[in-house]
């Protein structure tokens, strides 16, 4: 009986340590801008009145025709220095802010992943840095297919 | 039978691109069976990749992400024997987790 | 005859009916040859590719998505269903040859015992039914996962689908349906991917038949799950407004007997994803 209720309280102390060694900073989400149904909404959420800067700097992979809407491949880049977090949003979404990628000082702004359109959509890969929010956009058609669709 | 994250990586100029592969249903919870029901939303919340026991990247994800989501990202200072580990927590409270020991 | 297209169809019935006496043989040359002149600038191996050997864009998609493929998750799943025994201690090892690794690309083939086609699918039922199993369902997720393993390790490999003297009758009955029209679309196989092969459908690109049954079981992206070739026989056969075979019925295991012939010489690729 005490060996068992021991064990227990190992495990117990080993995953309370782990976790207060994240930051608190880290634990939050940035729920309101995922909540967002309207782009302005998501944009205000993340960044509040910085403005967004349309740039070449940005580098955004995405196909002009997505093969299928539930898996488009996409990449965000850029060579920018100091940036903190990637973002990718997609327009015609019922809530577009797709995804959001806090960077270490490690990690270069490089990330790729698969996903969701509902239809033919403006996508936009955004970057921020301490105090500037630069973005590239792309539109992707969505289609649907014909009788071998 | 839950699958475990997939996980490859490989060392250029020592940067490590690692892409991984996970197991998730990603459901947004607007999807309705046949029976007319809709199923609950199950999607990963929060993904967080580490070099060596530290934190590199922390990523959010909405439901748009796809189903079995892939994930590529890069570690600069990467070396042979270095550990990549990759954990995902979703809305229900459930993870799963995956490692690497690079080449 | 007004409409153009009639007349197409007509040369083609002939055409195609001149050939309807010709051996297994014949037809795979002239197969080819219809390929090899309608796609002049494609190898014929690389239509194993279906509609991503005639479009860039989709091609670089595609790519990106068997670089790291969404069916990886069936394929260790089909290992460890593989690998299971049943409950007499004996495994799907000991029903095939070479263990049952690496020979998908000898199926479908004639049962020359049995008098019918045996499809890898209907082979490890059989497998499972000698064993005291009962048999898996052919439209459900175990049987995808097991072709996708057996796929998998028999990558590469090149089909040299027989037909022995026996078969011939399952060939012919896999062939007649190949050209024959059905639904309320009335479009036959060969309508879409012989006549009209390279063309559009809509927003889609119709692939050539040659290679159509080298690279199964097929992640489909509209199905988010890996599935069989009788499965899109089902779903082609639904979309031109036909009624949907049972799988692994004699007319579907006959059609990829014929489909399967007609892939001698290329390079099996299974599993893939596809759209």
């Amino acid at each position: 009986m005490m060996k068992h209720s021991r064990r227990r309280f190992l495990r117990g102390l080993s995953v309370a340590i782990a976790l207060a060694a994240v930051p608190a900073r880290l634990l939050a989400r940035a729920t309101d801008a995922f909540k967002a149904t309207e782009l302005e909404d998501a944009n205000k959420a993340l960044f509040g009145q910085l403005p967004l800067v349309e740039s070449d700097a940005v580098n955004l992979k995405i196909p002009a025709i997505a093969e299928n809407g539930a898996v488009v491949p996409v990449t965000v880049s850029t060579e920018l220095e100091g940036v903190q977090a990637i973002y990718i949003m997609i327009d015609e979404n019922p809530n577009p802010l797709s995804a959001t990628f806090e960077l270490g000082a490690s990690s270069p702004a490089d990330v790729s992943t698969r996903v969701k359109m509902g239809k033919s959509s403006m996508v936009r890969g955004l970057v921020k840095t301490q105090d500037q929010v630069f973005y590239a956009a792309q539109e992707v058609k969505v289609t649907i297919g014909g009788c071998g669709g | 039978m839950a699958a475990e994250i997939k996980l490859r990586g490989k060392i250029k100029d020592g940067v490590a691109e690692i892409k991984s592969l996970m197991p998730h249903p990603m459901e947004t919870g607007t999807r309705r069976e046949e029976s007319g029901d809709v199923v609950p939303a199950h999607y990963i919340e929060e993904v967080v990749c580490q070099h060596n026991g530290e934190s590199v990247l922390r990523a959010e994800w909405g439901p748009s992400i796809s189903k079995n989501p892939y994930f590529a990202f890069r570690v600069r200072n990467a070396s042979p024997g270095d550990v990549i580990s990759v954990r995902w927590t979703d809305n229900l409270g459930e993870s799963g987790s995956g490692e690497l020991v690079l080449k | 005859m007004k409409n153009p297209f009639d007349r197409v169809l007509l040369l083609s019935a002939v055409l195609l009916s001149s050939f309807a006496l010709a051996s297994p043989k014949e037809d795979l040359a002239a197969f080819r040859a219809f390929y090899e002149s309608r796609f002049p600038e494609i190898e014929l191996a690389d239509h194993a590719d279906g509609a991503y050997a005639l479009d860039e864009a989709k091609r670089a998609q595609w790519l990106e998505m068997e670089d790291f493929p969404p069916y990886e998750f069936a394929i260790d799943e089909g290992e460890a269903l593989f690998e299971m025994a049943f409950s007499d201690g004996e495994s799907y090892a000991s029903c095939f040859q070479s263990e049952g690794r690496g020979i998908k690309h000898l199926y479908p083939m004639f049962d020359e015992v049995a008098g019918e086609v045996v499809t890898l699918e209907l082979a490890l039922n059989r497998c499972r039914e000698a064993h005291g199993e009962a048999p898996l369902d052919y439209e459900g997720d175990e049987i995808a996962a097991l072709m996708a393993y057996m796929a998998y390790t028999s990558r590469g490999q090149t089909y040299d689908i027989k037909v022995p003297e026996a078969g011939l009758g399952a060939y012919e009955a896999g062939k007649q349906f190949f050209y024959e029209r059905r639904g309320q679309l009335n479009f036959a196989c060969s309508s879409c991917h012989l006549q009209s092969g390279g063309g559009m459908l809509r927003a889609e690109i119709l692939s050539a038949s040659v290679g159509h049954a080298t690279h199964w079981p097929t992640y489909r992206f509209k199905w988010e799950r890996v599935g069989t070739l009788h499965d899109r026989f089902i779903e082609c056969n639904e979309q031109v407004g036909a009624q949907g075979l049972a799988p692994q019925s004699a007319s579907y295991r006959n059609l990829e007997y014929f489909l399967t012939y007609m892939n001698n010489g290329m390079v099996l690729n299974g599993p893939a994803s596809r759209k």
